[in-house]
């Protein structure tokens, strides 16, 4: 029933920058098309009447005021970067 | 073959909160780099980004003023990207739910208004900032990241790049009223990016379009996309193909630069934020938020020609900025006329504030004291030339007009005695330019003034100068 192509993975996994080999991407087009393929069964469900979910939570509106707070130190937001000058984290340029 | 220009922009507000719109670290511009993050920013494991209302608040407030529909179900979604910018690499805005929709404005553009669409507002966050340091590294700076911004996208309305300028130029002054943003493109409050294409006239379907970046001003948005627009008619002329490409305004040499050529759509796979849970606007709400909106600068303008019965051009002026706007009616409040209360704001203050480069709340002048120099002008106590000293005065330590004009010796000699004294004893001085005036010789009367103007250092009564002397002269 699905067709996930092979593709279709290095596409993905391209933009999600994963290396996989190509006995790899074999492997996970042959994965992917049975968990999208299971996935497809919610299908045969009448959703006419119902609302489209974007959350699993009965919740809305989680809010909080505007109220500026102090939580780290510079020192310790740049404790973590690998590279690091004048403040700033350094990175490898890339260029757009 | 004769073509016809589309253009779209979007444009990127950053907006005043206090705080971020996901986490608490300040949201101020200019901190030492890195100084305003924390964990949330920054894109640590584990952390739960929680929404700012005023943030809210503020992007409702600046849609409902851009004349949108604002959502009653909305949400938030993850567009998926890899750039050092984004710590998270993904970027949380709103994809199909956007907060408005379907707004509009009116330009005015060389005599003619139009109406411009809005597609969309959407909320989102900011990025970091970074700087290329040219060694193959860049550094980056998280305090922007986080900063709540609205993108608003217009309709493909615009035909010339002028309505292009119009139309970033109404949307900074509509914001700018409601209060939400400092809108100062040179901060990089209001950034924009530009669509253009070309079409032959008649045709229905839109061509290529191009986008431009890095567009630095309102004055580059119009030369990047005037520069593009011949670029894409020669290409087009020459029998050549528009690409899907995004291009670069080089402000050196005023032509925009080829930075990639974009292969398909792009692919942000955007799917609902789960660390954030729908919001629901209800009437209520929008209410309380549509009573915040003040008066927008085409009431006010609207309001002064109608009301005040000022020109439409002062009333355009003096409505450019919320700033002068509010200055000058608090001037009308502390009992100014309004059209001498124009005047001298589109001059006098005008010219200052250029000259200067300086913003009214920098200088000493305040509504009362300007209120109260056109007073004084008004009841003759000020002759127009002793009003620019105390002006310069005023505008540079402030201070009480009336007590100005005493400290300074400024009050105007009106005093008919007195000036056919010193007028008299001047034309003894200068028979001969008696005679001159007689034979019909005006400039003798400009010297004469000038010689009373002199003599009184400028505090003479300059009309009744001139009819004493011309008096006094007829006598002899």
């Amino acid at each position: 029933m699905s067709e996930i192509t092979k593709e279709q993975v290095l596409h993905v996994a391209h933009l999600a920058r994963l290396a996989i080999t190509d006995e790899e991407a074999e492997k996970m087009t042959k994965e992917l098309d049975a968990i999208i393929g299971y996935a497809e069964l919610l299908n045969e469900l009448d959703t006419d009447n119902v609302e489209p979910t974007t959350h699993v939570l009965d919740l809305k509106n989680v809010m909080r005021e505007d109220e500026a707070r102090k939580w780290i130190d510079r020192e310790d937001a740049l404790k973590n970067a690998p590279d690091q000058k004048n403040g700033q984290f350094r990175v490898p340029s890339i260029l757009d | 073959m004769n073509f016809e220009t589309i253009i779209g922009l979007e444009v990127h507000v950053e907006l005043k909160t206090k705080s971020k719109i996901f986490s608490p670290s300040p949201n101020a511009f200019g901190a030492a780099p890195n100084e305003n993050t924390n964990p949330i920013d920054l894109g640590y494991p584990g952390v739960l980004p929680v929404l700012n209302k005023e943030a809210v608040n503020f992007a409702m407030k600046a849609a409902m003023a851009l004349n949108c529909e604002i959502a009653t179900h909305t949400k938030f979604d993850r567009k998926n990207y890899f750039y050092p910018d984004n710590p998270k690499a993904y970027q949380i805005s709103q994809f199909d739910q956007p907060i408005g929709e379907n707004g509009w404005i009116e330009i005015e553009v060389d005599g003619y208004t139009k109406k411009i669409g809005i597609t969309r507002i959407h909320m989102e966050e900011d990025a970091g900032k970074l700087s290329h340091t040219g060694d193959g590294y860049s550094l980056v700076d998280y305090n922007r990241q986080g900063t709540p911004l609205i993108e608003i996208v217009s309709e493909p309305d615009l035909r010339t790049p002028a309505e292009a300028y119009a139309y970033l130029e109404k949307i900074r002054n509509i914001i700018q009223y409601t209060g939400v943003s400092d809108v100062k493109m040179e901060e990089g409050s209001l950034r924009c990016d530009a669509n253009i294409s070309l079409r032959p006239i008649g045709q229905e379907k839109f061509g290529t379009k191009a986008e431009l970046k890095n567009l630095n001003s309102f004055t580059f948005v119009q030369k990047g996309l005037e520069f593009e627009e011949k670029r894409q008619q020669k290409v087009l002329l020459a029998g050549g193909e528009i690409l899907q490409e995004t291009r670069r305004y080089d402000e050196s040499t005023k032509e925009t630069i080829l930075m990639r050529i974009k292969e398909g759509s792009d692919d942000y796979r955007y799917f609902p934020e789960p660390d954030l849970v729908p919001l629901y606007i209800d009437d209520a709400w929008k209410e309380r938020v549509r009573a915040s909106i003040p008066e927008l600068p085409d009431a006010r303008k609207a309001r002064y020609v109608n009301e005040l019965g000022l020109p439409a051009y002062d009333a355009m002026v003096l409505t450019l900025s919320v700033e002068m706007s509010d200055f000058f009616e608090a001037t009308l409040k502390a009992d100014a006329d309004p059209k001498a209360a124009s005047n001298w704001l589109m001059g006098e203050v005008s010219a200052y504030l250029n000259k200067q480069q300086k913003d009214l709340a920098d200088t000493a002048l305040t509504p009362e004291g300007l209120a109260k120099m056109i007073t004084l002008i008004e009841d003759g106590t000020l002759s127009s030339k002793l009003a620019k000293k105390v002006f310069a005065e005023l505008i540079e330590n402030g201070g009480d007009p009336q007590q100005i004009v005493k400290d300074k010796g400024l009050v105007q000699i009106s005093d008919e005695g007195q000036l056919t004294e010193i007028i008299s004893s001047i034309l003894d001085q200068n028979e001969q330019s008696v005679v001159d005036f007689k034979n019909g010789k005006d400039r003798a009367l400009g010297f004469l003034v000038g010689q009373v103007m002199k003599q009184t250092k400028g505090q003479a009564n300059p009309p009744m100068v001139n009819k004493i002397l011309i008096a006094e002269m007829n006598k002899r």
